[in-house]
């Protein structure tokens, strides 16, 4: 017996989370001076942070609608932070009315706030647990009853595993969640790039720094690509994100080139 | 209207989209937002169409901006630059000042609506976190107490109610400092005080605590510091294990280690670890002694009286010794079996103390001890070995003292010995002899020699005298008075004896048949061990036969105190040796307390004549310094030696015979034989036919 390991997890508002981060970063409210204190020295180093953040809101919207045209109807969003409009289960409702969505997150404030929102919505569920235990995740989603296991899942994985190390083993995770999952689910990764801009890689060297929530482990295209294992990868493989199925009508970016040393990469698979 | 082409609402919503293009935080599609920004293209036309501008309405345009996610502050700056450029004419102004109010109103209650929210979701957590803490903190199977940092007790769980005997309305709002305990540890406090003051943020320590009853429960305590976000301490929480049970076991085991089941003293184990500790503290003044004990003859004890009797014995002697010497802080432990040790610790300039405690503890084993209805008495013997200081470990003092303990065995038991380096060395060194012994017994290390025997009156070689030598693989050589008492002690006598017997038969025949005219008399020692042997004359009778030597060229020489002390069976094999024809001869005469009356009841053919009767160590020539016939009474008693071995038919051989003027006394007195340096020294057996062809003495005198 040493120090006490039964207490619960911190609700400590005055330490930065990934989750209000986020919020803070796309312009939302849901986030407390440490958050902005925090998020304001990445914004010094990478001020176009936020640009790379609305690509992933967008590769994530895109994806929702490419897997509900694939008649895929209940997903799974792990890392989900606090919901915000557009959020998974809207994009999903504007063309598969029933879709079912279940956040996970380990950031105690981001779940409750997502209970809240959700509340009315016995659709959509939020689970607080630790991502890189898939046997408990998976376990707590069974228990809201809103997944049917016999039929594909679409895990979503976006601005995540850029937050898990080398040894918590993220191949293995993917594969784990996959593979309690049945065959014809589909696994949607969005990563920071280790070989992109200076600006991503400043960031990064502040979530090594003082008072970080979570230090990164940015990865090259291979390393991204490698995180699928055996994994179906669906074309066209792991790409810069706008660069994947950009909607030429529906983008926001449509049209505007994609720098080469672009900081973010996704990329969507299949179990077969 | 003023604009010659006002845009349709359809094409401003164009424009509008691209303008505000980037700032809207939320994932929209470009068609939905078109719509929407469409439909306020159309109000804000419509709006400026009219007579008067109802700023309620553009008010609404701004709100429902934000609502479509547009809430990045550009997008406020972009649509009035916009729409300012597009729609530009008298009304305008005022119509994007309320568009904007509007904006900025809708902004702000989003704004804080969101923060009402996750402050909301913050709240929720730690209502959820502290339920989860709650129900943890009251059913765990540990004590837990809260308290302030000035140590007002806050709340205290069910575990820690339970373990001291209260109910929790006792002891909230107590100090949890006031639950003192005497066998608290010194320097508590500091280690506490460390804590409260933030030098270590968490405290692990061994703490009793009185329960309401009075007893004692002992506990693993942790103590905790809780901070505020700002750093300042605000809580200590102590987590509090009951180990009474735990510790109670431990020590149970840890004497049961360390402690004699039978007599409850300290044991071996225990023991030595006192030592070990006590030697760096000898010096300077103050010593370390250790007493070794061992009771004499309890095996008797045990065989005649039993060994519960000797178990009752060891027990009284046990509880005696302790209470004797333990009071005065000597540390009594049994090693096992009879043998008991003393530590004493003490700062006297000498042995005088060691020995007072040496002294009672044979005083104390001394007195009678009752058993059942019988007295039984016994005593000890005790060696004593004081330290004082130097490099030594427990282990060296302890053989030391075991040794010792030996020599008060040997000295006569019941007494006590103290430890003597010189002696201890010759001890040590007696003890290493023996170890190698048989090793160089079998490897031949063991060389005999030859010593000529000269008859006096012609000078000429009679014989010789075998002599063993020890040759040492390091080049030493040790003679038979280093060596022959560890033989003797250890047996090995007993085979060395006959090998050097074989050997010097062989020898003799070898010579013989060289120079069979003169045949000489081999003179070999013999132990008392070898003669007490069963079957000694049977192996001398083999050695003859198997060399082919005559026992009647066969002398054996047993030392004076040997034959005396001899007896029953012994006398009945030398007699059957000098019945077999083979000399007896007496070594070492006048040097023992000789009766000269039993002399006649003995089979001796020969007395050999000590070395220092014959030189006398008080005189420069030994008894034959002053003239035969003057007045002279050690030369007298000389003198009578010769005449009464005359009497009784023996020959007399003179040892150590070293200069012609002893030499020619001797002869004068009347001595047969003579041996000794004057004549040769000892030599291999190769050069003995050569002496007894030239003999280098005949010319020199």
């Amino acid at each position: 017996m040493d120090r006490p390991n039964w207490v619960p997890p911190d609700v400590d508002v005055t330490r930065p989370s990934v989750a209000r981060l986020y919020d803070y970063h796309l312009g939302g409210s849901h986030n407390f001076e440490s958050d902005r204190a925090f998020g304001d020295r990445t914004l010094r180093t990478m001020p176009d942070l936020p640009e790379l953040l609305r690509d992933n809101r967008d590769f994530l919207r895109r994806v929702v609608r490419e897997l509900c045209a694939l008649g895929v109807d209940q997903f799974l969003d792990l890392g989900s932070g606090i919901p915000t409009v557009g959020n998974v289960h809207e994009v999903a409702r504007a063309s598969t009315p029933g879709a079912r969505v279940v956040c996970v997150d380990h950031d105690a404030v981001a779940v409750a706030h997502g209970r809240a929102l959700l509340a009315d919505d016995p659709q959509t569920a939020a689970v607080l647990a630790d991502v890189r235990e898939p046997d408990v995740v998976l376990a707590a989603v069974r228990r809201t009853c809103l997944i049917d296991f016999s039929r594909p899942v679409g895990v979503l994985m976006i601005a995540l595993l850029h937050f898990a190390h080398d040894e918590d083993r993220p191949r293995e995770l993917v594969a784990d969640y996959m593979g309690g999952l049945p065959v014809g689910s589909y696994p949607a990764i969005g990563h920071g790039r280790a070989d992109g801009s200076r600006g991503i890689r400043n960031a990064a060297a502040v979530y090594e720094g003082d008072r970080s929530p979570n230090p990164m482990r940015l990865r090259s295209a291979a390393e991204v690509v490698d995180l699928f294992g055996s994994l179906t990868l669906l074309d066209p493989g792991v790409v810069l994100l706008p660069r994947r199925h950009p909607d030429a009508v529906d983008d926001r970016r449509a049209g505007s080139a994609v720098a080469d040393d672009y900081p973010g990469f996704g990329g969507l698979g299949r179990r077969d | 209207m003023t604009g010659p082409h006002p845009p349709s609402a359809d094409q401003l919503a164009g424009r509008w989209r691209a303008a505000v293009a980037g700032t809207s935080r939320v994932s929209v599609s470009q068609p939905a937002l078109h719509d929407v920004l469409r439909e306020l293209a159309a109000d804000v036309i419509d709006a400026l169409a009219g007579g008067d501008v109802d700023p309620e309405r553009l008010r609404r345009v701004g709100a429902r901006l934000v609502q479509a996610h547009l809430t990045e502050t550009d997008a406020l700056q972009r649509t009035l630059e916009l729409l300012g450029d597009e729609l530009a004419g008298p009304r305008t102004a005022p119509a994007m000042a309320a568009l904007a109010a509007g904006y900025a109103q809708a902004l702000r209650t989003r704004t804080r609506d969101e923060q009402q929210r996750i402050m909301t979701a913050t709240l929720a957590a730690r209502v959820a976190a502290e339920a989860r803490f709650a129900a943890v903190f009251d059913a765990a199977a540990i004590g837990i107490t809260v308290c302030h940092v000035d140590g007002e007790i806050l709340e205290v769980n069910r575990a820690l109610c339970d373990m001291l005997g209260y109910a929790a309305s006792d002891l909230v709002s107590r100090q949890f400092w006031e639950f003192t305990h005497p066998d608290d540890r010194p320097g508590l406090w500091d280690r506490t005080k460390d804590l409260l003051t933030g030098t270590v943020d968490h405290l692990r320590l061994e703490k009793p605590y009185f329960r309401r009853d009075g007893s004692t429960v002992l506990t693993d305590l942790v103590l905790s510091l809780v901070s505020d976000p700002e750093g300042r301490s605000r809580y200590v929480v102590a987590m509090i294990h009951d180990i009474t049970e735990q510790r109670r076991m431990q020590d149970r085991l840890a004497h049961q280690a360390t402690h004699d089941p039978l007599t409850g003293l300290p044991n071996r184990t225990m023991f030595f670890d006192r030592l070990h500790d006590a030697l760096p503290r000898a010096g300077d003044g103050g010593a370390v002694g250790v007493c070794y004990l061992d009771l004499d003859d309890f095996k008797g004890v045990n065989d005649t009286l039993g060994h519960d009797v000797g178990d009752e014995l060891l027990r009284a002697v046990a509880q005696r010794l302790d209470a004797e010497l333990g009071r005065h802080g000597h540390v009594v432990a049994r090693m096992g079996g009879d043998e008991f040790v003393i530590l004493v610790e003490e700062r006297s300039p000498d042995t005088g103390a060691l020995e007072a405690v040496a002294a009672t503890a044979l005083a104390v084993v001394r007195r009678p001890v009752r058993v059942g209805d019988r007295q039984v008495r016994v005593s000890a013997s005790l060696g004593v070995v004081r330290h004082e200081g130097g490099a030594t470990t427990a282990a060296e003092l302890m053989k030391a003292a075991d040794t010792t303990m030996y020599w008060a065995k040997t000295d006569g038991r019941d007494r006590y010995a103290l430890f003597d380096a010189d002696r201890h060395r010759g001890d040590v060194h007696r003890f290493a002899l023996s170890a190698r012994m048989p090793q160089a017994l079998e490897s031949g290390e063991f060389v005999v020699e030859y010593q000529p025997l000269v008859r006096l009156r012609d000078r000429r070689m009679i014989g010789v005298e075998a002599l063993v030598r020890w040759e040492l693989p390091d080049g030493r050589r040790l003679g038979p008075d280093e060596f022959v008492p560890v033989a003797e002690q250890n047996g090995l006598i007993v085979p060395l004896g006959l090998a050097v017997l074989t050997e010097a038969c062989r020898a003799a025949a070898g010579w013989a048949a060289e120079e069979p005219e003169q045949p000489l008399l081999m003179s070999v020692n013999l132990a008392a061990r070898q003669v007490r042997e069963p079957g000694i004359v049977d192996a001398v009778a083999a050695v003859l036969a198997d060399t082919g030597w005559r026992p009647e060229l066969l002398q054996l020489e047993l030392t004076e105190s040997d034959l005396m002390g001899s007896a029953g069976e012994t006398l009945g094999a030398l007699r059957s040796l000098a019945a077999m024809g083979v000399r007896i001869a007496i070594d070492d005469f006048g040097t023992g307390y000789s009766n000269l009356a039993y002399l006649r009841h003995l089979p001796v053919h020969t007395l050999k004549l000590a070395g220092p009767f014959v030189t006398g160590a008080h005189l420069p020539d030994g008894l034959l310094a002053s003239p035969p016939g003057s007045d002279d009474v050690d030369g007298q008693v000389l003198a009578a030696v010769v005449e009464l071995a005359r009497v009784l038919g023996l020959s007399v051989t003179a040892e150590s015979v070293e200069t012609a003027g002893q030499l020619e006394r001797l002869r004068a007195l009347g001595c047969d034989t003579g041996q000794g340096w004057y004549f040769a020294r000892s030599v291999p057996a190769a050069e003995v036919p050569a002496l007894l062809r030239a003999p280098p003495w005949a010319t020199s005198g």
